[in-house]
């Protein structure tokens, strides 16, 4: 059996795992699952409380949260994920080539990632997005130039431990290549704890995806994202607490599964020590 | 002579999982015994209980005793134990370049074990200290007590190692394979320096190694230890010249002699089972060629010989 | 001795470490001049403890490292003069064995994928039914081509080592302490099978060890080499070292037999560093023979062709 479906043999594991077939199942549905629409208005029904129409009530225009929620789902996990794939992509990359050619194109890349590295993710993300723009392509490219610093730092050293091992001089001593050597031993070796990386990385990007829409930066409206419903929900903290809380749970909820599950994860691959000489 | 260290049948396990079985052994004042086998069988275990160590592996003593100069180890509070470990058991590891703590002088990491457990002071400390060295032959003991562990070849360290074994005036030490990392004529020479101190000063010394010549060139007595059980045990001289378990003489057979013929090395076939496997009846019967029915079902009777003892059901009968 | 497979003429190889910002770097020579012929057929064994040069020879005679000077010539083809894609062709003649079992093998392969790998690096099919002979003749059940290495034992990992060394069916192997990390009864046995694969099929060895006592009961030849230089050649197994360092080597072997307990002149001081070699014989630091001469001059292999010794004193 392969390692993501043994993680679901850990308790903890298990469920923030099918806590996270919900929410990802949810997102793709999100039309066939609710009734309502996410953005069309019914004033008259502001601030309700959560009841038997609006299982988790409504927000200040009217618009079943629930709804939101699950729309917001869409957002977030897609532009968190999408962000993070071509973080890894770019980081797998960069990290390869400054491990496999070493000489100043290590050492510029080394320099350039431990300077980003230095500076909070989000930091670098509110610059990004104020000279792209807001909105969800400004964010996405934001967020993953955040995170590149992180998987090519990552793929550097699992690439520069690999090329120490064994089986590499023993690939060489039967005549392979150097693309054989990088696409069949090195690459896949370092695979694994750079895709658990970048799982773990998501949950720290929906985080950051929230924190630029909480500050008005992420999906316009109406287009709901998690961030950008606290954002309106903090204006009624008190009057209509739910509107605040729920995508604040979801946020929360999802990220701990992520790490939970992530977690897991690590401990079937048994990768846990590769992950600490990386970082 | 009387028992320093004392196994009485002890049986060890990890979770449910029993790992030795029945072990018996006796180190006596002054007496090196040398505790073999191949990986696997169980010998670092052995050491771990008899320096009641077994907890901090999750390990415990399912059945036996183990006493140290008379007293139940099992009885003592875990505050006896420790005093006991550091003040009359030394250890030496396998790895002396882990064992010495890199941000402090050598001369003060040795210094700190008679001042911690002879209450010596810093002066007198010292004093014995390059006393030690100078025993293990380290040249220049000055010099080396006021370097760094990084400045030492792994030879050096492992005779730092020692000296803080030492240090304590200890009554046994246990050594882990002391040599095993180090090169072929430093591995010499140190097994002869430790042979040689630990009669000197008529400590005991329970000698952990998977290598019988170093049982034949400096131990007293040797116990042969298979999968968590006492294969073979006694004084080294008959069993060398005679061993009575087909484990004991093919573990000697292992060994290229000089003049050996080409050809004559065969080893042992197969492995060690793990302990999830350990076969039924004699646990080495899958891998011995004398092994008949009665060692695939029963276990073999512990039979007095000379001096020692073998559990085997067809003992070489000794000439 | 036979027909010469393999010939190194003067092979050198000179490291340079360290060499950072305020550092300058430092420069020491892993393998000295050093001129040797195997024979085919013959098991020539290569002795001397850590920091001796023993492996780095191993890989110059293979090509893996490029050596600062010499020349290495293997079958009449000069391989230290080919092109990339003809050493490739060539690798399928020569082989290594490596020492650590355990990291020798891609952890995510099976060992089918193990067994194939030469193949693929020569752009060939893995013939049928062939991984499965090769497990076998390793002495392994054909069953466990599909496993993986974490599920095997040290000494079965090594038998996968040396079957994929064989695979192409190469005339010369290069055993680079094949037995160093095993269980002496599992050196033995992998002792044994290399014998056996020897005389089936014909193969030349060059056997690195730092234990003499076990070059001397497997080959036919023994090289003792001391930071770099080669020290003594013994013509075979039976002849009495005469190099004093040698001598040490093999009083460092105990016998199994407490009524051969021997008391060891032991070596005086330490090996010294690589970086910062004394004047004179390497050796003469430690050596009970030393003269002022050693430490002046650096003696050279004398020219005895079956047993020359570098050694101003021999015993």
């Amino acid at each position: 059996m392969i390692a993501p479906l043994r993680a679901f043999r850990h308790p903890q594991g298990g469920l923030a795992g099918c806590w996270l077939i919900l929410v990802i199942a949810a997102a793709l549905a999100a039309p066939l699952l609710t009734p309502y629409a996410y953005d069309v208005q019914n004033l008259p029904q502001a601030y309700q409380p959560a009841s038997a129409q609006h299982w988790l009530g409504t927000d200040e225009f009217g618009r079943d949260l629930l709804t939101r929620l699950i729309y917001g789902a869409r957002t977030s996990l897609s532009v968190s994920a999408t962000a993070i794939s071509i973080s890894v992509l770019c980081g797998m990359v960069l990290g390869a080539a400054a491990a496999w050619f070493g000489g100043w194109l290590d050492r510029t890349v080394t320099m350039v990632v431990d300077l980003s590295w230095s500076f909070p993710e989000i930091l670098i993300a509110l610059i990004l997005v104020a000279i792209i723009g807001p909105g969800t392509t400004g964010v996405m490219i934001a967020i993953a130039v955040a995170y590149i610093a992180q998987f090519t730092r990552l793929t550097r050293a699992q690439i520069m431990t690999l090329k120490g091992e064994t089986f590499i001089e023993a690939a060489r001593s039967l005549g392979a290549g150097n693309a054989h050597i990088l696409f069949r031993h090195l690459l896949p070796n370092a695979l694994a704890p750079v895709l658990v990386s970048a799982m773990l990385a998501t949950g720290d990007a929906i985080i950051l995806e929230a924190t630029l829409g909480f500050f008005g930066l992420g999906a316009q409206p109406p287009v709901p994202s998690w961030g950008g419903m606290m954002s309106a929900g903090s204006a009624l903290v008190f009057k209509a607490p739910w509107v605040i809380i729920f995508p604040g749970l979801a946020v929360a909820v999802t990220v701990v599964a992520i790490n939970l599950y992530g977690d897991a994860l690590i401990t079937e691959l048994d990768i846990r020590s590769r992950l600490r000489s990386g970082a | 002579m009387s028992a320093l260290l004392d196994l009485q049948s002890v049986s060890v396990s990890i979770g449910r999982v029993a790992l030795l079985d029945g072990i018996g052994l006796t180190v006596k004042r002054g007496q090196i015994l040398g505790l073999v086998g191949e990986s696997g069988s169980g010998k670092s275990l052995t050491a771990m209980a008899a320096m009641g160590l077994l907890p901090l592996i999750g390990g415990r003593v399912a059945a036996g005793v183990v006493r140290f100069d008379g007293q139940d180890m099992a009885a003592m509070t875990e505050v006896q134990r420790r005093k006991l470990r550091g003040r009359r058991i030394g250890f030496v590891t396998q790895n002396p370049m882990t064992a010495l703590d890199p941000v402090q002088r050598i001369g003060e990491q040795v210094d700190i074990v008679s001042r911690l457990h002879l209450g010596l002071s810093r002066a007198d400390a010292r004093a014995r200290t390059l006393d030690l060295l100078t025993q293990l032959r380290i040249p220049e003991a000055g010099t080396v007590a006021e370097a760094w562990p990084h400045q030492l070849s792994g030879g050096m360290k492992q005779r730092i190692v020692i000296a803080m074994a030492l240090a304590g005036d200890p009554d046994l030490i246990i050594a882990d394979e002391p040599t095993t990392a180090l090169d072929v004529t430093v591995q010499a020479q140190i097994i002869q320096i430790l042979g040689n101190l630990v009669r000197d000063r008529g400590v005991s010394l329970l000698l952990i190694t998977h290598d019988m010549s170093v049982v034949a060139q400096v131990c007293d007595r040797v116990a042969v230890l298979y999968a968590g059980r006492v294969a073979e045990e006694g004084p080294v001289g008959p069993i060398f010249a005679a061993p009575a378990h087909p484990y004991t003489a093919a573990l000697i057979g292992c060994i290229p002699q000089e003049g050996m013929e080409k050809g004559s090395l065969a080893g042992i076939p197969g492995a060690v089972p793990s302990a999830m496997t350990f076969p039924a009846g004699c646990r080495f019967h899958p891998r011995c060629p004398r092994a008949s029915e009665a060692c695939r079902t029963s276990q073999p009777p512990i039979l007095p010989r000379g001096e020692g003892r073998v559990a085997c059901h067809h003992p070489e009968v000794a000439a | 001795m036979t027909a010469p497979l393999i010939q190194i003429e003067a092979l050198s190889k000179r490291f340079q470490s360290g060499g950072g910002l305020f550092t300058k770097p430092r420069a020491m020579m892993a393998v000295r001049e050093v001129t040797l012929t195997v024979g085919k057929g013959e098991v020539l064994g290569v002795v001397g403890e850590s920091g001796c040069g023993k492996s780095t020879l191993a890989r110059l005679v293979l090509r893996l490292i490029e050596p600062t000077s010499g020349r290495v010539t293997f079958d009449g083809t000069e391989i230290t003069a080919l092109s990339p894609s003809a050493l490739r062709k060539m690798r399928r003649r020569m082989a290594m064995v490596f020492q650590d079992p355990y990291s020798s093998l891609d952890p995510r392969y099976t060992l089918a994928d193990v067994l194939a790998e030469p193949f693929r690096v020569q752009n060939e099919q893995v013939p049928a039914g062939r991984i499965e002979a090769m497990l076998t003749a390793v002495g392994l059940p054909a069953e466990l081509a599909g496993s993986h290495p974490h599920q095997l034992s040290g000494g079965q990992r090594q038998r996968v080592g040396i079957a994929r060394a064989l695979a192409l069916q190469p005339d010369f192997v290069v055993l680079d302490e094949p037995t160093a990390s095993l269980d002496v009864s599992i050196q033995a046995q992998i002792i044994a099978l290399l014998a056996d694969l020897r005389d089936r099929l014909g193969l030349t060895y060059l056997f690195i060890s730092h234990d003499l006592g076990l070059v001397r009961y497997f080959c036919d030849r023994i090289m003792v080499m001391y930071l770099g230089s080669v020290v003594e050649v013994l013509p075979d197994a039976r002849t009495a070292p005469r190099h004093p360092y040698a001598q040490a080597l093999m009083q460092s072997n105990f016998a199994p037999d407490p009524a051969r307990r021997r008391v060891i002149e032991p070596l005086k001081g330490e090996i010294p560093s690589p970086f910062a070699l004394p004047p004179g014989c390497a050796f003469a630091s430690r050596c009970p023979r030393a003269s002022d001469l050693c430490r002046r001059q650096t003696p050279a292999l004398d020219d005895d062709a079956t047993h020359p010794v570098a050694c101003f004193h021999p015993l």
